[in-house]
């Protein structure tokens, strides 16, 4: 063989081991899908969904789970989207380069690589014991709101980018106001962008387990939460109650739970991946 | 216009909740840790080789848990670094576009997984499966964990990795072709050396956030803190101590109480580098082609 021939041999070589380098991880995942399909599926059912927790395998829902998981979803967003986006609109709108938003960009990527597992300490000494929320919904709530604040921010800086300047600029030109600018012209433009961001976070705040059991939300809760101040538990913290149990059935139950979790975090990123494609499509400035 | 001034106001308010953020958790790490450390010297916390707060024979060494985060962090890496690399140089240099498009999307999803759902792949799936080729090995263990976590962070490092191979530029590639190289000769010999900073970016923050995962390696590392590189024996990581802590009863105000903010002072001075050194290097090395 020629040195030309060994070197085009040597291409194809790593070509076929890059298609299998990229196919591996979604392989094994594949796989590891299945197999708790195989193990959890025959085990939802109506009463696995609608019963309370129980020391009795066979008996124990994740009601009470799924119950907690939504309040917390629902405070989340209602804490994160507000403050996300108003902080994206200041960052690329309002905060013109100066000292100030210079130092808010290095700190945002900073607290995006902050462990989430500190965020838990976080909401324990801030939210828990200096606001009084103890172990609340408010407070796990508030403690994700912060974990995923970066991810929302980004996402809405991002999208109001994609916004021509030309838009502004004709809405300047008919006497706007900065602010009717942003209201009216430039946020409706960038609406998809920052949905998208925004399913993101929310479906990262729903896998969260670690922050959560930090600041003290509970394996066992007999009850679902009637106010924001209640107690709770969510679903990653039953799966991960249940995984650590010697019992096989435990295992079987914790298997049934992720597939409803791996199901809610499938759907909602599908949506967002939907959303930013359909988007990207629309809009052609 | 006063309406104006009041909105920016608010907007400016929310920017600096991330400020806040920060402040807040300097804030609450130190405070805890600097009265964890007038009970423990620092001297101890580093240099004494158990870690046993929780037992009657009290020891404050710090290094069993740096070390099994090191362990299943190093472990981790070194599955993802290659196959993540393959993947950023195979998608920009090999495949075909509409692959590219397909593929990508499907590999974010690694990441979008719940890491609890990883635990459980590393204790009831992957532990099993390699316990029936390498006897000895325990039920918890770093290899299982730091294997699994690899797999989570593979889009880490391929997807960061592959834009700084695109962001090269095409003049680049084609003049290489151009001197009669392969795709292959070209890939690491022109493209990757060209991009090479934003790839080392992508393996630091890989790194940062192996560190930083917390559920797999507390499902699957064991609860055991242990000087060791024994990949097959119980270990335990800095984040699942902090979670074995907050799971049982622990009086705020105790020295058990405070050892989780020491602990997690010393995680966060170890991402906080990493992170930093990422965003040095990003500013310093962004290549200038025109």
């Amino acid at each position: 063989m020629t040195r030309g021939q060994i070197n085009r041999l040597k291409d194809k070589a790593f070509a076929y081991f890059g298609v299998f380098c990229t196919l591996i991880g979604l392989v094994i995942l594949a796989f590891f899908i299945g197999n708790i399909f195989y193990d959890g599926i025959t085990r939802i059912d109506w009463d696995f969904l609608t019963n309370l927790p129980s020391r009795k395998a066979e008996k124990a829902g994740i009601l009470t789970a799924w119950a907690g998981s939504i309040w917390i979803v629902i405070f989340t967003f209602l804490i994160v989207v507000p403050l996300g986006v108003a902080a994206g609109i200041y960052l690329e709108e309002y905060g013109e380069k100066s000292k100030l938003s210079e130092l808010l960009e290095v700190n945002i990527s900073n607290l995006a690589g902050v462990p989430s597992v500190i965020y838990g300490l976080l909401g324990l000494e801030i939210f828990g014991r200096l606001f009084g929320m103890g172990n609340s919904i408010l407070a796990g709530s508030a403690t994700l709101a912060l974990l995923v604040l970066p991810i929302v921010i980004v996402a809405t800086r991002e999208a109001l980018k994609a916004v021509p300047p030309s838009i502004r600029a004709a809405s300047y030109g008919l006497g706007a106001t900065k602010w009717q600018t942003v209201w009216h012209q430039v946020l409706p433009a960038s609406f998809g962008g920052i949905l998208t961001g925004v399913i993101l976070a929310i479906s990262r705040a729903v896998g969260e387990t670690a922050p959560l059991i930090v600041i003290g939300a509970l394996a066992y809760v007999p009850f679902t939460p009637s106010s924001p101040m209640d107690e709770f538990t969510v679903l990653p913290i039953q799966i991960f109650n249940w995984i650590s149990r010697p019992q096989h059935e435990f295992s079987i139950n914790a298997a049934a739970a992720i597939i409803v979790l791996l199901l809610i975090t499938f759907v909602m990123n599908g949506i967002a991946v939907y959303f930013r494609n359909k988007w990207q499509k629309k809009i052609n400035w | 216009m006063k309406k104006e001034k009041i909105i920016e106001g608010l907007l400016k308010f929310s920017a600096l909740v991330t400020i806040l953020t920060t402040v807040g958790i300097l804030y609450v790490l130190l405070s805890e840790s600097i009265s964890f450390f007038s009970e423990v010297s620092i001297w101890e916390f580093i240099t004494d080789k158990e870690w046993t707060p929780l037992f009657v024979n009290k020891h404050f060494g710090i290094m069993p848990l740096v070390m099994g985060t090191l362990l299943t962090t190093f472990i981790a890496v070194a599955v993802a670094l290659p196959i993540g690399i393959t993947i950023a140089i195979y998608l920009s240099e090999f495949a075909p576009k509409r692959f590219k498009k397909i593929v990508k999307p499907l590999l974010e999803i690694l990441a979008a997984v719940p890491t609890v759902v990883y635990g459980f792949f590393a204790l009831m799936v992957v532990t099993p499966f390699l316990q029936s080729f390498i006897p000895g090995m325990s039920g918890f263990n770093s290899l299982s964990a730091g294997i699994v976590m690899g797999i989570m962070i593979i889009p880490y490092v391929s997807s960061l990795s592959e834009d700084a191979l695109s962001a090269v530029p095409k003049s680049l590639r084609n003049a290489s072709y151009g001197m009669g190289a392969t795709r292959l000769q070209t890939a690491f010999k022109v493209m990757v050396p060209a991009a090479s900073s934003g790839i080392i970016v992508s393996v630091i923050l890989a790194f940062s956030r192996a560190i930083g995962e917390t559920m797999i390696v507390a499902i699957a590392a064991g609860q055991q803190p242990r000087l060791t590189i024994n990949p097959l024996v119980p270990v335990e990581t800095i984040t699942a101590y902090i979670v074995q802590v907050s799971l049982g009863d622990v009086a705020h105000g105790t020295l058990e109480y405070k050892t989780i903010f020491a602990a997690g002072i010393t995680l966060f001075i170890f991402t906080f580098i990493l992170n930093n050194i990422s965003f040095y290097i990003r500013k310093k090395f962004k290549e200038q082609y025109d």
